[in-house]
């Protein structure tokens, strides 16, 4: 254990013994140790909202052939500094008739369902809040959390249109969730583990290579979750006044804007986590191989950044899908698309012959996928050019009727 | 008194509380919050038992998926904002009455119980998810209820696509 | 195994509490200045027009209700998926099978309308 190849755990392992000597129980060590972790990873995200709601707001603008901010400091890296202290000092108002514990308990849980992911994402193979073995699940069900406070956040302002804005946007999460988690089993499919670091670990080549399909409708699906664009017409200024979050204002409004550019990184870095091989890396090593375990945070941390980069290209690009578009998308595309997606994975998995091998495993995968995504783009051909057929066909239909209009005089 | 039982009162008093709430409050959208509250204490008795999964499907299908079904069918029949409801009605000490006679029965049962554990079970529930996911679809052992639940979902799904359509008409 | 839990037990504490702590300070370092003007609800800038009631669509809750069912579906996915390497062919058939019954609740609600959004 370097302390130049692997300092978290050094760091860890000198803390644990220095307690340990001072004399407390072992079991107060551990929770002692366990509180440490949960400070740093907790302080870690937050110190990372600050790093990236700069690096949106630069990236967003320069794509808009704009600059961003470029006043305050070098750059305007320190804006978000002054966007805080700005939150700080705004009165906070409450309408009249609002709830008061639901009004302000809203913006906390909000937080607190994105923060609650980070406990289980792997940032090298002995760096990891807690691999504990429902790992996944826990994920999507620590993501429930946010529909409600979405609910309590509406209910909670006594304003109709809060109210109607929390309840497209709930309809539209819970939409979402449905071939989110379909599309989230397949690496749990190809890993045999819910484990997140065990996901990390069967990784040999990459899931995205095996599992393009359901990286794909999970890419789709997070993005609808976290209610950016082109999903994001609950919050945008010119559609239903802001939605859900039109009473708040100070430090809670800045909650809820923290709550979800942290989850918008959150859901790059389990895309990179699930499909993009994690921490893997040249030279990282393993449990049973020696290597440098720091280069794991590296590799996470570009891959995550590479992913929320791609997360900014589509919000500086797409326009905004309408409401009855964005649910028929979901449940009449791509809820079957996940179902036969999963299903076809499995019986194709369960029919590999053990002898392939890693990369014969993987090719015949990425094959079954191609297939199955030219399925795909031939059955909604299909159905556009039927589609096409009966609209001519009313068109003419319609041109055919005697002109009477017109011609008594 | 290990950590084990300290953290099993508290949790089970606060889910007993929550739930006594959740009964006696007057605003209906406060007692769908006290019951999402119960159901997350339920949660966390499940994760003392060491039943991950079951505390991971709790929280998913209960909170995330029940109570906003609930709290929709709420809101969609009530003036929430303004109404509140009385906490009881004429027939209360009828009620009160039989619940004490339950409580008594119920004590006197389970005063009956010879040995009473002091900490949980050990049982080796490294594999026990494996192990469900092979329960659920091995042909001698669980796989015809499983696939009857199917069938009995796809029935309640259809059922309640049908009232709520012959309502919009 | 309960081990592994204590880690999201503390952050749970730990994630009331910081969000909690800017909020404490901006109690204390915000004005408060309520008048009645300001903390009327927003309407677009005019009077509010009646009870915050209105007629909220049933679409909302059949939404909900077709998601309950899928979800139950999926949970009973995660263990199968797990125990995938003990599973025979057969096994995979069979909750193929359970996905296609589902499927066909799909199809049931999407032919009768129940998917529309109004």
């Amino acid at each position: 254990m370097d302390l130049l190849k692997d300092p978290l755990v050094f760091l860890y392992l000198q803390i644990e013994a220095t307690l340990r000597s001072a004399g407390l129980a072992p079991e107060l060590v551990n929770v002692a140790m366990q509180l440490i972790g949960v400070v740093v990873v907790a302080t870690f995200c937050l110190l990372l909202i600050i790093f990236t709601t700069w690096l949106e707001r630069k990236v967003v603008a320069r794509m808009q052939d704009r600059l961003g901010p470029n006043r305050a400091g070098p750059f305007g890296i320190l804006q978000s500094i002054a966007d805080v202290i700005k939150f700080l000092t705004k009165e906070d108002l409450m309408p009249t008739g609002a709830d008061r514990w639901v009004f302000n308990i809203a913006p906390l849980m909000a937080v607190i369902a994105v923060l609650l992911i980070w406990a289980v994402i792997p940032f090298s193979w002995n760096v990891i809040g807690t691999n504990v073995n429902i790992g996944v699940i826990y994920v999507v069900a620590v993501g429930a959390f946010g529909t409600l406070s979405i609910l309590m956040a509406g209910w909670g302002s006594n304003n109709k249109y809060a109210l109607l804005g929390a309840f497209r946007v709930v309809a539209q999460l819970i939409s979402y969730e449905v071939p989110m988690i379909l599309a989230l089993l397949v690496p749990v499919l190809l890993a045999r583990s819910m484990r997140m670091n065990d996901i990390v670990m069967a990784q040999g080549v990459w899931f995205i290579v095996l599992a393009p399909i359901a990286a794909l409708i999970f890419f789709i699906t997070s993005l609808a979750e976290v209610g950016r664009t082109p999903f994001d017409l609950l919050e945008a200024e010119s559609e239903i006044v802001a939605g859900y979050h039109i009473e708040y204002s100070g430090m809670k409004w800045a909650l809820f804007m923290l709550a979800e550019f942290l989850h918008a990184f959150t859901i790059s870095a389990l895309f990179a986590t699930l499909f993009l091989g994690g921490w893997r890396g040249p030279g990282v090593g393993d449990l049973n191989r020696p290597g440098i375990p720091i280069l794991g945070v590296v590799y996470f941390l570009i891959k995550s950044f590479l992913v929320y980069f791609v997360v900014m290209w589509v919000r500086g690009t797409l326009p905004r899908i309408r409401i009855d578009h964005m649910l028929a998308f979901c449940w009449k595309f791509l809820t079957p698309v996940a179902l036969v997606n999963i299903s076809v994975m499995a019986v194709v998995d369960k029919l590999i012959p053990a002898t392939a091998g890693l990369w014969g495993r993987a090719g015949i995968l990425l094959l079954t996928n191609l297939v199955m995504g030219a399925g795909i783009l031939i059955a909604v051909a299909m159905v556009a050019h039927r589609a096409r057929q009966r609209e001519a066909a009313l068109l003419a239909q319609a041109e055919a009727l005697p002109a009477t209009v017109g011609t008594a005089r | 008194m290990t950590v084990g039982q300290l953290l099993f009162i508290v949790v089970s008093a606060a889910t007993l509380l929550s739930a006594l709430i959740t009964v006696i409050n007057r605003n209906l959208f406060h007692a769908a919050l006290w019951l999402i509250a119960t159901l997350f204490g339920v949660a966390a008795l499940f994760v003392l038992l060491e039943a991950g999964f079951l505390a991971a499907v709790q929280v998913l299908l209960y909170i995330g998926a029940i109570a906003t079904l609930i709290i929709f069918a709420v809101m969609l029949t009530r003036r929430l904002m303004t109404e509140t409801r009385e906490a009881v009605n004429s027939e209360w000490w009828l009620s009160a009455a039989l619940a004490g006679v339950l409580i008594v029965l119920l004590i006197a049962i389970i005063g009956r119980v010879p040995a009473w554990a002091s900490t949980a079970p050990q049982a080796d529930v490294s594999g026990s998810i494996a192990e469900l996911g092979q329960a659920l679809v091995s042909p001698d052992l669980y796989v015809l209820p499983f696939e009857l639940a199917s069938v009995m979902l796809l029935v309640a799904l259809i059922g309640a696509i049908i009232i709520a359509r012959e309502g919009r008409r | 195994m309960l081990q592994e839990y204590i880690f999201i037990g503390l952050f749970l504490l730990i994630g009331v509490i910081f969000p909690a702590a800017p909020l404490l300070v901006s109690w204390l370092v915000r004005p408060k200045k309520p008048n009645p003007l300001k903390s009327e609800t927003y309407e677009c800038g005019i009077e509010t027009v009646g009870d915050t009631w209105v007629q909220f669509k049933a679409q909302y809750y059949i939404f909900a209700l077709v998601f309950v069912i899928f979800d139950v579906e999926t949970v009973f996915l995660f263990p199968w998926a797990v125990a995938f390497d003990q599973l025979r062919l057969f096994m995979v058939l069979e909750m193929v099978l359970f996905i296609a019954i589902l499927a066909a609740g799909l199809i049931y609600a999407w032919r009768k309308g129940a998917l529309e959004w109004m």
